[in-house]
């Protein structure tokens, strides 16, 4: 959750440094979602969707610092040869398949991924992710259905977090929870707080035991704030101040260290440390990438097909 | 063996179907039923309901998981039953399969077929030719034969292909077209355009129901002396430019024919390229023979006057020779 915390945050820096361009998104607030619900799978067998907010799962299943860094930062060795940015790569070693800008049309795809093993009789949980705007797309709709019907096990977590870009949950959808369609989909549905890592973790856990049983897709909505604008061009001053405050005292990251110290897990000493080293470990990454040259012009041409 | 060009592809899919337990089927209305134009009869009894899936009406899931299940490794072929639906599953072809293998390298082996095409009857949504959206949309490959035996081939091809194909069926073929089709293994590469009637006073470059419609034409302009040279360039993308260069630098002219819209149809690319590469060999302007810009009209009437047909076709031809 550290490591989701610095990356987001040193991106937030090098933006306005102007060393990072085009859209950063932060997952400031959403720590918990990312983090926990990665773990609840087994990163070798099962797979994992990404969503734009969700930089904290990579992590969880393994993925390297510095790659994702030359990732972002469209640097040469991108897994992306430059063709694309920020966590939209897919790295098949790890597991990891990013998404695309268009919001649910990884979703059918996630779906799809697990239905390829349940025809070899293999279960493979697939972990994916959508936003309170992006569950109103209807991919996401004949995905869900489509999970349901034939029983794959598909776990997606709409996280729910107030603002889809500058449009408020009031205008996104009418529903009093967005897991309330789970009992359209005939399929299990929560709502729980994404703001706990270890709610999140064992919510996930019970959807991933689910999935292995045959019992098909779960649907969780997490509710959180997305502590920063939809990217950082965006001021957010649509978002009252108060809400922002009141969801500051709710910081999934300093409330799980809160918890972890007083439970004895670890001294605030050795959290400190941990701290300082996480900031380090960051440093020496974007330096290391922003050392890397720009990808070679003639990238652009190449690959648009396997073979020709 | 004689087959229709509806059996000829049912026989390419059952072939590799039994070759490659990786090639499955997904769409509506595949399974116990067949199909809509039974393209799939007795291939669920064969296969059975994990290689023959019928999905809910929801184009997005059946290419959206398509694509998921590809990327895990299988070799899905995707009916749309009319492939005027597409246009529901278009983000899914167009930005997901479609700049997979540019983002990631990661091979997208999925076939996205189905009947396309009018005068059948079938009113403004089960008639239209929209390959030129998808040669238009980078990364896919886009197939249109117009005989059995191509259908075959290319349909053995796609299916092996790694990358991302659409596949135009011409609903007005299916029983119509019968043909000599090789039996077995029978693979036509993708970007290999065929002349099928050769000529020498102007070339008429086509695909799918236009070959149809160009090789009647050259028929009866054959009495009036005129000898039509017609090239099937059987393939959009990749496009086999060589071939048609080659048919115009013999013949002087060069008509292009497709059953699509007019307006940024692929027979301005071909007419481009031809503009381009093959000028100084041109005797009269590249001209072009294909529907009115609308959507396809239901009553015979409207959908006949809309339509190219062999009739346009010669009175081109003779324009051009003419010219």
């Amino acid at each position: 959750m550290l490591m989701a915390r610095e990356f987001d945050t040193a991106m937030l820096r090098l933006y306005r440094q102007g060393k990072a361009f085009g859209g950063v998104y932060s997952q400031l607030g959403n720590e918990a979602v990312s983090v926990g619900s990665a773990y609840a799978l087994d990163r070798d067998r099962d797979v994992l969707f990404p969503m734009h907010r969700n930089i904290g799962s990579h992590f969880v299943f393994g993925q390297d610092l510095d790659q994702l860094m030359v990732n972002h930062l469209a640097r040469e060795g991108s897994q992306m040869r430059g063709t694309d940015g920020t966590g939209h790569y897919a790295d098949p070693a790890r597991r990891i398949y990013g998404n695309v800008s268009h919001l649910g049309a990884m979703i059918p795809v996630a779906a799809g991924f697990s239905l390829a093993d349940q025809l070899r009789g293999i279960t493979t949980v697939s972990l994916t992710f959508i936003g309170d705007g992006g569950a109103q797309v209807g991919e996401v709709h004949e995905a869900l259905n489509f999970a349901s019907v034939h029983k794959i096990p598909l776990i997606l977590i709409i996280e729910n977090n107030q603002y889809a870009y500058s449009t408020p949950n009031s205008l996104e959808f009418a529903c009093e929870r967005l897991s309330d369609r789970a009992l359209g989909y005939g399929m299990y549905g929560t709502t729980i707080d994404g703001t706990d890592v270890e709610l999140v973790y064992a919510t996930c856990l019970e959807a991933v035991e689910r999935a292995r049983r045959g019992e098909g897709p779960s649907l969780i909505e997490t509710r959180t704030m997305r502590m920063r604008g939809h990217a950082e061009h965006d001021d957010f001053s649509y978002v009252p101040k108060d809400l922002l405050e009141d969801w500051a005292t709710k910081d999934p990251v300093e409330t799980y260290i809160t918890r972890i110290v007083r439970d004895g897990v670890m001294t605030a000493d050795e959290v400190k440390a941990l701290r300082e080293t996480t900031l380090a470990t960051m440093i020496a990454s974007i330096d290391r990438a922003l050392e890397r040259p720009w990808p070679a012009p003639e990238e652009g041409f190449k690959n648009v097909f396997m073979s020709t | 063996m004689q087959m229709t060009y509806l059996e000829a592809i049912a026989d390419a899919m059952r072939h590799e179907m039994r070759r490659d337990d990786r090639v499955f089927m997904i769409g509506e209305d595949i399974g116990p039923y067949g199909g809509a134009f039974k393209v799939t009869k007795g291939f669920y009894d064969e296969f059975g309901a994990k290689r023959i899936i019928d999905a809910p009406i929801s184009e997005a899931a059946i290419i959206g998981s398509a694509i998921g299940a590809s990327l895990n490794g299988m070799r899905p072929i995707v009916e749309m039953q009319f492939m005027d639906f597409i246009t529901n599953g278009f983000n899914q072809v167009v930005t997901v399969a479609g700049t997979t293998a540019y983002r990631w390298g990661l091979p997208v082996p999925i076939v996205v077929r189905g009947p396309s095409g009018g005068g059948v009857g079938g009113n403004p949504f089960h008639s239209r030719n929209s390959e030129a959206w998808f040669a238009h949309a980078t990364g896919l490959k886009v197939v249109c034969p117009a005989f059995p035996d191509d259908a075959k081939g290319l349909m053995i091809a796609s299916i092996r292909d790694d990358d991302p194909v659409m596949f135009f069926e011409h609903k007005g073929l299916y029983r119509k077209i019968k043909g000599e089709v090789p039996e077995g293994e029978y693979i036509v590469q993708l970007g290999q355009a065929r002349v099928v009637r050769s000529g020498t006073h102007c070339s008429v470059i086509a695909y799918g129901s236009a070959v149809h419609m160009a090789l009647a034409a050259a028929e009866v302009l054959s009495r009036e002396g005129i000898d039509t040279e017609v090239v099937d360039i059987r393939t959009l993308v990749p496009f086999d430019q060589e071939t048609v260069f080659q048919s115009v630098r013999k013949t002087g002219r060069a008509l292009v024919a497709h059953e699509a819209v007019l307006t940024a149809g692929f027979g301005g690319e071909i007419a481009a390229r031809i503009a381009d590469t093959a000028f100084q060999y041109l005797d009269a302007p590249v001209r072009r023979v294909a529907a009115f810009d609308s959507p396809t009209p239901f009553a015979p009437t409207l959908e006949q006057a809309v339509l190219p047909n062999a009739e346009k076709i010669q009175a081109a031809v003779r324009e051009l020779c003419n010219f």
